[in-house]
């Protein structure tokens, strides 16, 4: 297995047990921090606070590097355009976030919980993701016959 | 809130942005897993990836651990199986057709400051505080 697989590995563990540990995974937790209307709990704002720090100390660190340990050059996307595709996709996934406390790591994160709550909403979402791929391809075989 | 409730959170903020970071500078790619997700069942265009399974199965094991000998937190979903396809076929559509959830946007596009995550974060942020709002105050019992 190469170092980039085990790289890969290790910072799933790392997200796994930090999505744990901060309750992130916890649906009731998540919709209670989205209720600023209602009963609000912040204490989820300390989870997207304390990801940012070594979050953004790595990525001031990539500005004076010229390639990853173990890669030969970086993957991070590059495009700058705001277009209807970022928000509309945004706004149906607040929408989905929204309606049940569950974005895609804490979805596959509590499949190892067994409870099939969480096992029907991460099908649904690999269908969604799915269904996605089918559109895509779809458009991008008409821009080849055109 | 009590005075220590804050520390479960920001320590499980920081071996998330801990793993971010890493897979950053080791892999020089985004920690978004809306998109390891997508890669490693090869529905980003590019075929399976071995990184985005490595990451995936990293995650339940993890998670797993963590459970087990760290924090043993009861899971708690009031929605019904309807709600549950509908919110999932939602998540998995729109961090597609947005190019990133609360981990690719939130945690790696705030923390380089692209323009993109920041509106993306913005809108899907407060998208879900408006459905929240609607689903708890407003048309009750639905959620």
């Amino acid at each position: 297995m190469s170092n980039r697989i085990l790289a890969s590995i290790l910072c799933g563990i790392l997200f796994g047990i930090g999505l744990v540990v901060s309750d992130m995974v916890n649906p009731a937790r998540v919709i209670a921090f989205l209720d600023v209307g209602g009963n609000w709990d912040p204490s989820l704002a300390f989870v997207m606070g304390g990801a940012l720090i070594p979050s953004s100390i790595a990525y001031a660190i990539k500005r004076s590097r010229s390639r990853p340990a173990l890669d030969t050059q970086f993957h991070v996307p590059t495009s700058r355009s705001i277009d209807t595709k970022l928000v509309l996709g945004a706004a149906l996934f607040g929408l989905g976030w929204g309606l049940v406390g569950l974005c895609p790591g804490p979805a596959i994160a509590s499949l190892v919980t067994g409870r099939w709550e969480t096992a029907l909403f991460a099908a649904a979402m690999l269908a969604g993701m799915f269904a996605y791929r089918i559109v895509q391809s779809g458009q991008s075989t008409q821009l080849q016959l055109r | 809130m009590s005075q220590l409730s804050y520390i479960w959170p920001l320590s499980g903020g920081l071996l998330i942005g801990l793993s971010a970071a890493l897979y950053l500078l080791l892999d020089g790619r985004v920690a978004g897993i809306s998109g390891l997700v997508a890669s490693a069942f090869g529905w980003t265009g590019a075929g399976v990836s071995p990184l985005g399974i490595g990451f995936m199965g990293g995650i339940i094991g993890g998670a797993g651990v963590a459970f087990a000998y760290i924090r043993h937190a009861e899971l708690t979903i009031s929605s019904s199986p309807l709600l549950l396809i509908a919110g999932g076929l939602l998540v998995g559509f729109g961090t597609r057709l947005g190019s990133g959830c609360t981990s690719g946007h939130g945690v790696c596009g705030l923390a380089r400051l692209s323009p993109r995550s920041i509106v993306a974060t913005g809108t899907f942020m407060a998208v879900a505080a408006l459905t929240v709002f609607v689903t708890r105050h407003l048309i009750g019992g639905v959620a």
